[in-house]
């Protein structure tokens, strides 16, 4: 139906213009919430065939800028100029037919349909099914071919790996005519190894003329991959550099506004005794899979072990059973010389009770109730404590006192009792969380994905909370996703793939392209 | 159910249910209208009814008595995020441990006694009949919603069954029970007043409303002041994170199920033992479903629970009221007004919130991040 104006793929690539020219043009835009002003003035310029770089923190405006371009968001003032021409985008699909193309950070795709079916979808080349089928095959090889997007077109996407996915997402794009790909934090979920092989694709789709715009955090990523850089903070653009020009340090300050100090200052300590001991630990979950298969390691005093692997390798898993949520199904674990057996009662109330803090992966489903108040908050997890109740009341008073010295002596910003916890920042509501977990005093801290969605200063300011307690001789086990996270945090490194625990390195003889291979389940340790 | 984040609560609470109940209005005036009357003195007429004439504040009251508990019950519910739809069922389930306590009971006991005991039946019955689907819902997984409407139907048959077969009073033929002794029950208001020297008109008002009043200030000392309140609270706005602190999920799913059972079943002390003081079909009357409207529009808060009681209860007298004073509107016109009001203020309890919020934004922007 929109064939003649979208003729995809291909030719239209090849009959754009040559760079020098800007691909996009924003002049101007600002975009009001209120009196919020999420996009204030913002110009944005950005030459066909290049990769073009935009980091900034969370609530920096990125993702504003981004819906405005993609139609979602209309712009109170301002103008959008594509190849020089003044367009209005106001709905998705306009920019589709004008030939912007997004790949959003969680896949837009139906999972139970094939890999050929999602790409189609938008550009479905016929009225029939069947023989639009064969028209669109046949582009989507060329497609596939020309930049390296190697997919399996039969297969059924929930069966794929999400590096193959993101590849439909993107094939999806081209499939509809897309000149222009925004690709919205695309490594979040890929390896190492899947990451380098995304920056090829990127690097030849750019090479036939393809404008990129590449929104992410990662500043090793902007330096590696893109020509140029903006940087957004507080809803404007601060910065324009030339990504060769400038250093990931010079970006960083940028973003925040000051000097950050992201090295992190280990303190060597003697470790001790091991506090948690897991042996043999297998978990299958709701649906039959076995998620964790003979897991075991051990924990000690003074120590922090990082968990690495890519999100859903059953770190997640592992992290609730070790907290009480999940029933221990087989194998044994030991904390503080306490042993739990399988199908024993062994709940979060009593890993609390054991001294077992945790700082779960998801602070919005799990670490927060989001419309409590900051200090109804502050005792989640904890509210059973003498100190906080006597009988079955809560004592407000003592909660009040005890909030007020939270929010003060780990930052969190507004420093409010009685602010809804959701009204507050990802980085506030993590150091909230991380607050009351370190305020309870465990020996063993569980903490997982502690900087996701969390701002620049922020980090900074939980890893040194993090720092703090483990020369306490606190025990603490981190899973993270980021692996330089991992890097620079941890004492030994274990490595999930799969459910298994594939290896263990020191964090001082470890390298990433090492991690890398064992995340991808390449390579046995 | 939650209330919106984007603008503040004294419009979300005040002034949005007010217009809810102004549109009720306006759309009842325009049947009354239709059927040739004028609204405004049919307005005028309801709170005359309401309030005006001796006795008719009694009335109202007694009216409200009934939704102050069934909207408790509802509120209740709702702050664990679940539906409870059976306080109809569960009020007469209630009025069957009165009946019962007071037929077996008061031959032998003393009336005070009896009545303590028969107030004890309607919250223990009553809390049965909220435990089984509560219990169903935590451990079965059946959905609240449905076995909580199943079980006012089984409710209406079992009395229905009872009071036809089992403990009617021999020999008549109305489906209801003998009386109760006459030392048992609650003591009407207006009889107090002659005690204690005051004149006060007649009216079926009696001790309930009191115990209604000290259970609400106990709902809310319930709610946001112990560590069960606590632990509701956190469950109704995230199982998840519930979970997470260690909070038992199903026990607590059956414990608010229980009281709120047994709030719902203190309606029967309002009918049973301060008005008919005996049993019989369909003391109801609604008073369950009505509920849910009272906790939608007091957003499960007691004082608001209070006041919206406090407009049915005016509501359901002025309404016979209107139905004396009219020919030609009819009871079923004064329940199509009711129906409007629940409607309005019920189901469709956030259908200006949009329009609000776009006006506030528009004009002070958001407050969510004010």
């Amino acid at each position: 139906m929109k064939n003649s104006e979208n003729k995809g793929g291909n030719e239209a690539i090849a009959s754009l213009p040559p760079s020098t020219e800007s691909a996009i043009e924003l002049k101007n835009i600002t975009k009001r919430f209120g009196h919020v002003v999420a996009n204030s003035d913002v110009n944005l310029k950005v030459r066909t065939g290049t990769i073009h770089g935009i980091v900034g923190e969370n609530g920096a405006g990125k993702s504003t800028l981004m819906n405005i371009l993609f139609g979602l968001y209309k712009p109170d003032s301002g103008m959008i100029f594509l190849n020089g021409k003044a367009v209005d985008v106001n709905s998705p699909e306009k920019s589709i037919a004008l030939g912007i193309g997004m790949v959003h950070q969680h896949f837009m795709l139906v999972p139970t349909f094939t890999v050929l079916e999602n790409a189609m979808l938008g550009n479905e080349g016929s009225m029939l099914l069947r023989s639009g089928e064969e028209v669109v095959l046949d582009r989507l090889k060329g497609l596939s071919n020309n930049y390296g997007l190697d997919v399996d077109f039969e297969a059924i996407i929930s069966d794929t790996p999400v590096g193959m996915q993101q590849r439909v997402e993107i094939l999806k794009a081209l499939n509809r005519g897309a000149k222009i790909l925004i690709l919205d934090e695309p490594t979040g979920v890929l390896t190492p190894q899947e990451t380098i092989g995304l920056f090829d694709i990127l690097r030849s789709l750019r090479e036939q003329g393809v404008t990129i715009i590449l929104i992410t955090h990662k500043l090793k990523e902007i330096m590696s991959i893109t020509d140029t850089v903006s940087v957004m903070r507080g809803g404007k653009v601060v910065a324009d550099f030339s990504t060769e020009k400038t250093s990931p340090e010079e970006l960083a300050e940028n973003m925040v506004g000051r000097k950050v100090l992201l090295s992190i200052k280990k303190p060597i300590l003697k470790v001790g005794k091991p506090v948690l001991e897991v042996k043999n630990v297998s978990h299958e979950s709701k649906d039959g899979v076995l998620v964790l298969k003979n897991i075991s390691f051990d924990l000690k005093e003074g120590e922090i072990l990082g968990i690495a692997g890519v999100a859903g390798n059953g770190q997640s898993e592992l992290l609730d059973i070790l907290s009480g949520i999940e029933t221990l199904q087989r194998g044994q674990i030991t904390v503080n010389d306490k042993t739990i057996l399988p199908f024993q009662d062994w709940n979060s109330k009593k890993a609390r009770e054991f001294g077992v803090a945790h700082v779960p992966e998801d602070r919005h489903k799990r670490g927060l109730v989001l419309p409590f108040y900051n200090y109804e908050n502050s005792i989640l997890g904890y509210h059973r404590n003498e100190d906080y109740s006597s009988g079955f009341l809560m004592d407000k008073r003592k909660i009040l006192n005890f909030v007020d010295d939270l929010v003060e002596n780990f930052d969190v910003r507004p420093r409010s009792s009685s602010i809804s916890s959701g009204k507050l920042s990802g980085g506030n509501q993590q150091k909230l969380v991380l607050a009351r977990e370190i305020e309870s005093n465990p020996n063993i801290l569980l903490v997982g994905q502690p900087t996701r969605g969390v701002d620049i200063g922020a980090i900074e300011r939980i890893y040194a909370d993090l720092m703090k307690l483990k020369s306490k001789g606190t025990a603490i086990l981190l899973v993270s996703v980021e692996l330089d996270e991992i890097m620079s945090l941890s004492d030994r490194i274990v490595v999930m793939n799969q459910g298994t625990i594939v290896g263990e390195t020191n964090s001082s003889n470890a390298t990433e392209l090492e991690l890398g291979k064992m995340m991808s389940g390449l390579e046995q340790v | 159910m939650s209330d919106s984040n984007i603008i503040p609560k004294w419009l979300s609470v005040g002034v949005i249910p007010l217009m809810n109940l102004f549109l009720a209005f306006c759309v009842s005036g325009l049947f009354i209208f239709f059927i040739g009357e004028n609204p405004f003195r049919a307005i005028f007429v309801m709170i005359k009814g309401a309030f005006y004439y001796p006795g008719a504040i009694g009335y109202t009251l007694y009216y409200t008595t009934n939704f102050i508990f069934t909207g408790l019950a509802v509120a209740l519910a709702f702050h664990a995020r679940l539906f409870n739809i059976g306080g109809e069922g569960q009020a007469y389930v209630g009025g069957l441990g009165v009946g019962l306590v007071c037929l077996i009971f008061d031959q032998h006991v003393v009336g005070f006694l009896v009545t303590i005991l028969a107030i004890l039946g309607s919250v223990i019955f009553g809390a049965i009949w909220g435990i089984i689907p509560g219990y169903l819902q935590a451990k079965r997984g059946s959905h609240i919603v449905i076995t909580t409407i199943m079980f006012n139907f089984i409710a209406a048959a079992l009395m229905v069954y009872l009071l036809v077969n089992v403990i009617i009073e021999p020999g008549q033929m109305s489906p209801e029970t003998r009386d109760f002794a006459s030392g048992v029950g609650l003591v009407q208001l207006h009889i107090l007043a002659k005690y204690l020297g005051l004149e006060m008109a007649m009216s079926p008002l009696n001790l309930s409303f009191i115990v209604a009043l000290t259970v609400s200030v106990g709902f809310w000392f319930l709610v946001w002041r112990t560590k069960f309140g606590y632990e509701v609270r956190s469950l109704g706005h995230s199982e998840t994170a519930a979970i997470y602190a260690g909070i038992k999920v199903s026990s607590t799913i059956i414990i608010v199920m229980a009281i709120s059972g047994g709030l719902a079943g203190l309606v029967a002390i309002n009918e049973l033992l301060g008005v008919h003081n005996k049993l019989l079909l369909g003391f109801t009357a609604g008073y369950g479903f009505t509920g849910i409207a009272v906790a939608l529009m007091g957003r499960n808060h007691p004082v608001g629970i209070f006041l919206a009681s406090l407009l049915f209860g005016a509501l359901y007298q002025g309404g016979t009221e209107l139905d004396f004073e009219f020919s030609s509107i009819t009871r079923e016109m004064v329940l199509l007004i009711q129906g409007l009001i629940i409607l309005f203020s019920g189901a469709l309890a956030y259908m200006l919130n949009p329009l609000v919020e776009r006006i506030y934004i528009k004009y002070y922007g958001n407050y969510n991040n004010a």
